[in-house]
């Protein structure tokens, strides 16, 4: 069996399908962050993929600033996480409704 | 004398100025008194100079007009404040500002010791200012000021008293309530001008009137033009069916009713009629409407005038009696009888309306004639000037009001027939009979007053003036002596004001068909009715008070009928005041305004609201939510966009 | 052409006075009031000079001053006066000054602020009456609502809050319309002129050739925010609650010189820029004007608050000068303009008496007064000669406004009948059944409530403020050339422009020449 790249693709999209669904679903705010990730990491493969079959690394080049952006924003996203739970000691996201009219 | 005659109109408003600003600062009556009553003295004279010197010039010089300056000019309006003196409106200023002195003069005694003592002077002379632009106006404009003023000063005057209770209701009622009817009229004689302006184009009456002759007008405009003028006389005139101010106007204090309600406000439909002739002589239909109108109220009103018990009440109703009088006589196009009886009218019923003044102050303010009785032994002059008018307004010979009574019969059967002259004859003997029972019940027969009163003869600043105008009522009708009796010379009056009319005259075209003898047999006729409604009265209350107290009881349902004036004010109020009242309030108020108009506004306001709430719920703070949000759109463009492809 | 800069002097005057006021620190009071007086007797001043320098024979626009402003869009500064905005910008700083003395017993907290929005709101007024460029007039429009509103919600009676916002809501959502109405009909001159522009002289040329249709909504746009304006029934329900609910002074000058924006802007606007749909809809708009004559004096008749009595006899006074713009005849379109400025007088000067009373009793109940005459002779006298003013009795102003526009309705070849004037004019019986009835109950007969013992008659300022408006009121009954000269020509200009008054036949009814 031949790999081509609708394959990677594929695994791509469904990498991504499983990430929305997490962040749409889950109630825990830090599952919602790694499904966030599990999109980024997504996005990733797909770059690399078209970075090896087209036979050029700017694909490749780009992962790398995805994953600092990843990883800052998981940064970030954490510590928020760790403020709010510090005032209402909870990370149900279906709690953390302040912000509404 | 005649270019002074704007200060006959300026010298009572300075009156007015001066008694009204300074005069509760002066503490001395008698000098408001004399600058009240001075001022119309002083116009008097004026009015008597243009007068003689308008006598010695030759007819067609006989008018002029005084300009002061220029008031509106608009488009095609240019009216001024400018007089015109004629054989007319010097008649009228001669009526007015001569009354009007004598019943000044009066006033400084009978208004003695009343707080508002500066006040009615300076009233008083507002009215004089205002009745004088209405009768000395060149055009329709400044005459409707002065129609409005003089409403003003009825108001004015009329609720002198504000703060006194008059009868079921306030004095305060009584003047509003002339104000307002008077304005009802005031809304035809509006439209009367308007449809003079749109016709002819000017509203100055010399303008006016000679288009009136040259213009080729279609008669319904002239009826309309009449009809709507009428109905602004029927308000100010007192005739049916505006007539309901006038009884209760007597609120007032007497000199007001003697000169506003007898001598001269009210006349001013009549004089209004009497200058517009020509426009009335051109809408004969509306003619015999006024003369039917003029006669019925004469005859309804003095039917009333016999059952009422309050001296003034039946002098009221007297007056409104006379006035249909004056517009028979307009009917039937007898425009200057009309204008005659206007001025004999003026000296008699003043004299009657002073004279019960002069009794109402001896019996401390009492007014209800059945507490009356006997007193010409305690007030000689009173009774004597008060006997004399009487007899005038009966029509007794040689008095004026004889003259022109007869006039006006006569010209109402030589002109319109039988049927109008028997309603003037029988009110004519209804006339005399109300009144000498006013006379006997009040001067003659028994004393049915408590040992309380104790009444004496008025001083002479009272007395004078009725005897002033008992001279009068007794020489004044000279001036007006049918042609049947004075021959060739003609009926004096009659000459002097038929210039006026003569294109009124012209157009009526009435033919004199009957003879002298005719003439004089309907006046012995109703001399005859005169002399034999006195006797009736004398008979029955001074012989046989029963008969009056019998007839009562027998014919209960008519005399309570025409005890409570035929109920006209309840009527009114029940037909057009109380729904017009209570329909504002409770539906154009309450339900339309504030619940349907202001409902929709705060509906609009609502219904945002509504939407509003219920777009907030979106905003409902979870995360999630705007990601799932986020998810679909994206969803839903990528699926747009594909399907364009 | 010379800008003569008269009438930018005339609207700085208040704008920097007004930031001159903000400078004073609080305690400072009475030098804040008196500074304010003398701000607005310096504007009243200048438009003196303004009218007598005006040329009355001529029709067109004078002391016009014209500057770039938005040079992209081509919007200038461009003002300009000419006789019926002369009139009103008089009213105007006539009544400013003497409607803030009035104030200066009633309004004890917060001068400073007050002075500072009144006199921005003379700005705002006086703009809107010179202006002569579109977007410029609708800045002005929409600058004096703001001063209006904070005065009535700030210093306002119980309801402030709900009236102010209604007031501000209600004449916004008009002046949208009319915002959207007034780009399109910039946008149009493309067209025939070949660029954007808002000039109203350059627009009068232009915009009757707009097709019907189009120029049928634009009427109505403008027609809307004006008509709320005025206002005309139905749209007149903020009016109450905005007058009962305002500072004496506020009222005044609502009545006195708002309510006249809207109809001034009627006659500037929409019948000279759509002169066929405003002949075409000036049937329906008179029958709404003489609905407002009638329901307003009926509504009026029956209130027991003094102050809604007077509200609602604006509507119907108001009434009979739509009435008079839209009869197109010129008797009644001079009877129209002398007519807003007698109501600015009258009604301005009902409401400063309702304010004298009112500081007193505190109460505006019909009910809580009567016989208070012998209490206060001065004011008894006062009030009545408001009221006959109000009422239209010859001799005062009243009379002749309401003469000429009735005279000139009932020939009115754009109405077409005379039942219009019918039943206009039996709005002259209802108010005077308004007025004296009022009159009646609350200052003669007896003094039924204790409370009224004691009460103190007018004051020297409150006498001075009222003299002014009582001597014009007899001025313009007496000898109202002074006023009519000055808007003659412009009315004639405007009546041509509306159609051709030699072809169209009056009324017919009968006005046929001499045949000799």
């Amino acid at each position: 069996m031949i790999i081509t790249i609708e394959y990677y693709l594929i695994l791509s999209a469904f990498m991504f399908l499983v990430g929305v669904t997490g962040v749409l679903i889950n109630r825990n705010a830090i599952v919602v962050f790694m499904s966030i990730e599990l999109m980024l990491n997504s996005a990733n493969l797909t770059l690399v993929t078209f970075s090896s079959f087209l036979g050029n690394s700017i694909g490749q080049l780009f992962v790398f600033f995805v994953m600092t952006v990843a990883a800052a924003e998981a940064a970030v996203g954490l510590a928020i996480i760790i403020a709010i739970f510090r005032n209402k000691l909870t990370v149900n996201i279906d709690e953390i409704n302040i912000l509404k009219w | 004398m005649r270019d002074l005659i704007y200060l006959t109109v300026i010298l009572p408003l300075l009156g007015f100025l001066i008694n009204g600003i300074f005069g509760s600062k002066i503490k001395n009556e008698k000098l408001i008194g004399i600058i009240g009553s001075g001022v119309v003295g002083i116009s008097f004279l004026i009015a008597l100079g243009a007068f003689f010197e308008t006598l010695a010039l030759p007819l067609e010089q006989r008018q002029k007009i005084v300009s002061l300056f220029s008031w509106m000019v608009v488009g095609k309006l240019n009216v001024s404040f400018a007089f015109q003196v004629d054989q007319l409106s010097l008649v009228m200023a001669l009526v007015v500002t001569g009354v009007g002195f004598i019943i000044h003069v009066y006033s400084i005694g009978y208004m003695h010791g009343d707080k508002g003592y500066w006040r009615f002077f300076s009233y008083m002379n507002l009215f004089i200012f205002a009745m004088m632009n209405l009768i000395l106006a060149d055009n329709f404009v400044l005459l409707f000021l002065g129609w409005e003023g003089v409403g003003l000063c009825s108001y004015l005057l009329i609720g002198f008293w504000y703060d006194r209770k008059f009868e079921k209701s306030t004095v305060a009622e009584a003047s509003k309530k002339a104000f307002i009817v008077n304005r009802v009229g005031d809304f035809g004689f509006l439209l009367g001008m308007f449809l003079i302006f749109m016709t002819f184009g000017s509203l100055n009456f010399n303008e006016v009137f000679s288009r009136a002759v040259s213009f080729n007008v279609p008669a319904y405009v002239y009826g309309f033009i009449a009809i709507f003028l009428f109905i602004g006389a029927t308000g100010k005139s007192a005739q049916i069916p505006l007539f309901v101010w006038l009884p209760d106007a007597m609120a007032g204090p007497t000199p007001v009713s003697a000169l506003i309600h007898a001598a001269t406000m009210v006349t001013a439909g009549v004089y209004m009629v009497a200058r517009t002739s020509i426009i009335y002589a051109s809408a004969p239909q509306i003619m015999m409407v006024i003369a039917i109108i003029g006669a019925l109220t004469a005859f309804f009103a003095a039917t009333i005038g016999i059952v009422q018990n309050d001296i003034k009440k039946v002098l009221a109703y007297s007056t409104v009696s006379q006035l249909g009088y004056m517009f028979l006589a307009m009917g039937v196009g007898a425009f200057s009888a009309g204008i005659f009886h206007v001025m004999t009218h003026a000296f008699f019923k003043a004299l009657l309306f002073l004279a019960a003044g002069s009794v109402i102050h001896a019996m401390h303010e009492e007014q209800d004639i059945q507490k009356f009785g006997g007193l010409k032994k305690y007030m000689p002059r009173t009774h004597i000037t008060f006997l004399i008018a009487a007899l005038a307004i009966s029509g007794i010979p040689p008095l004026s009001g004889f003259f022109s009574k007869d006039e006006i019969l006569w010209f109402s059967f030589a002109n319109s027939g039988l049927f109008l002259w028997i309603i003037g004859a029988g009110t004519a003997m209804m006339t005399a009979f109300y009144m000498f029972r006013l006379y006997i019940l009040t001067f003659d027969g028994k004393e049915r007053f408590g040992k309380d009163k104790h009444p004496h003869e008025s001083p002479a600043v009272i007395t004078i003036p009725l005897i002033v105008l008992a001279v009068l009522s007794v020489i004044g009708g000279f001036v007006g002596i049918p042609e049947v009796f004075s021959g060739e010379h003609g009926n004096q009056f009659h000459n002097w004001l038929a210039p006026i009319f003569k294109d009124a005259d012209r157009k009526l075209a009435h033919f004199n068909l009957y003879s002298h003898s005719t003439e004089i047999l309907l006046m012995v006729l109703s001399v005859v009715f005169a002399v034999s409604a006195i006797w009736f009265a004398r008979y029955v209350y001074l012989k046989k008070p029963s008969i009056a107290s019998d007839t009562a009881k027998r014919f209960k349902g008519l005399y309570n009928l025409l005890w409570n004036k035929y109920f006209v004010d309840e009527v009114y109020d029940a037909v057009i005041i109380n729904p017009i009242v209570k329909t504002s309030k409770s539906f154009l108020w309450q339900i339309a305004d504030n619940k349907i108009i202001d409902g929709v506004v705060n509906g609009t306001a609502k219904l945002i609201d509504i939407f509003s709430v219920n777009i907030r719920k979106l905003q409902n703070g979870v995360a999630q939510f705007y990601a799932l949000v986020m998810v679909l759109g994206i969803v839903a463009a990528f699926f747009w966009i594909i399907l364009s492809l | 052409m010379e800008n003569s800069l008269l009438l930018t002097y005339l609207i700085l005057t208040p704008f920097i006075g007004s930031f001159l006021i903000l400078f004073f620190k609080k305690g400072q009071e009475h030098l804040i009031r008196y500074t304010a007086l003398a701000i607005s007797t310096i504007a009243f001043i200048i438009s003196v000079i303004i009218y007598f320098q005006f040329d009355s024979a001529n029709a067109g626009f004078q002391f016009i001053d014209k500057f770039h402003w938005i040079k992209g869009l081509n919007i200038h500064y461009h003002v300009g006066i000419d006789g019926m905005s002369l009139l009103l910008v008089l009213l105007t700083t006539f009544l400013t000054p003497l409607t803030l003395v009035s104030s200066w017993s009633s309004i004890e907290s917060k001068v400073k602020e007050f002075t500072f929005f009144f006199l921005m709101l003379e700005v705002g007024m006086l703009g809107v009456f010179i202006s002569l460029d579109l977007f410029l007039f609708y800045v002005f429009w929409e600058a004096m609502l703001i001063p209006m509103y904070f005065i009535i919600g700030i210093w306002g009676g119980k309801e402030r809050i709900y009236a102010a916002v209604k007031f501000f809501i209600y004449t916004m959502f008009g002046s949208l319309l009319m915002l959207v109405a007034l780009i399109w009909l910039a946008v149009y001159a493309i067209g025939p002129l070949g660029y954007f522009t808002t000039n109203l002289i350059e627009l009068y040329a232009v915009s009757p050739q707009i097709p019907i249709d189009i120029q049928t909504w634009m009427f109505i746009a403008f027609a809307f925010s004006f008509a709320i304006k005025v206002p005309v029934f139905p749209l007149h329900t903020w009016l109450p609650d905005a007058h009962v609910q305002a500072p004496t002074a506020g009222s005044v000058i609502l009545a006195g010189v708002l309510l006249k924006m809207g109809t001034y802007g009627l006659l500037r606007f929409n019948l000279p820029l759509f002169p066929e749909v405003s002949v075409a809809a000036a049937p329906y708009i008179s029958i709404l004007a003489i609905i407002g004559i009638i329901y307003g004096a009926l509504v009026s008749m029956v209130q027991t608050d003094i102050k809604k009595l007077v509200a609602y006899s604006s509507v119907s006074h108001l009434g009979f000068v739509v009435l008079g713009i839209f009869a197109m005849t010129q008797e009644s379109i001079q009877g129209a303009i002398i007519q807003m400025v007698n109501h600015g007088l009258s009604t301005g000067a009902l409401f400063l008496l309702v304010g004298i009373i009112y500081e007193r009793t505190h109460t505006r109940e019909i009910s809580d007064y009567g016989g208070i005459a012998k209490l206060v002779p001065v004011f008894a006298f006062a009030l009545m000669f408001a009221s006959l003013s109000s009422v239209g009795l010859p001799g005062l102003n009243g009379f002749i406004g309401e003469f000429l526009i009735l005279l000139g309705s009932f020939k009115s070849p754009v109405l077409g009948s005379w039942w219009f004037t019918v039943f206009a004019a039996s709005g002259v019986i209802f108010a005077a059944v308004y007025l004296l009835w009022m009159y009646q109950r609350v200052v003669y007969g007896e003094v039924t409530n204790p409370k009224l013992n004691g009460l103190k008659d007018m004051n020297n300022r409150e006498i001075f403020v009222l003299f002014p408006i009582f001597i014009f009121i007899v001025w313009i009954g007496i000898y109202p050339s002074t006023f009519l000269k000055v808007s003659d020509k412009s009315t004639a200009k405007v009546v041509k422009q509306m159609y051709n008054p030699e072809k169209i036949n009056p009324v017919q009814m009968g006005l046929i020449q001499s045949t000799k």
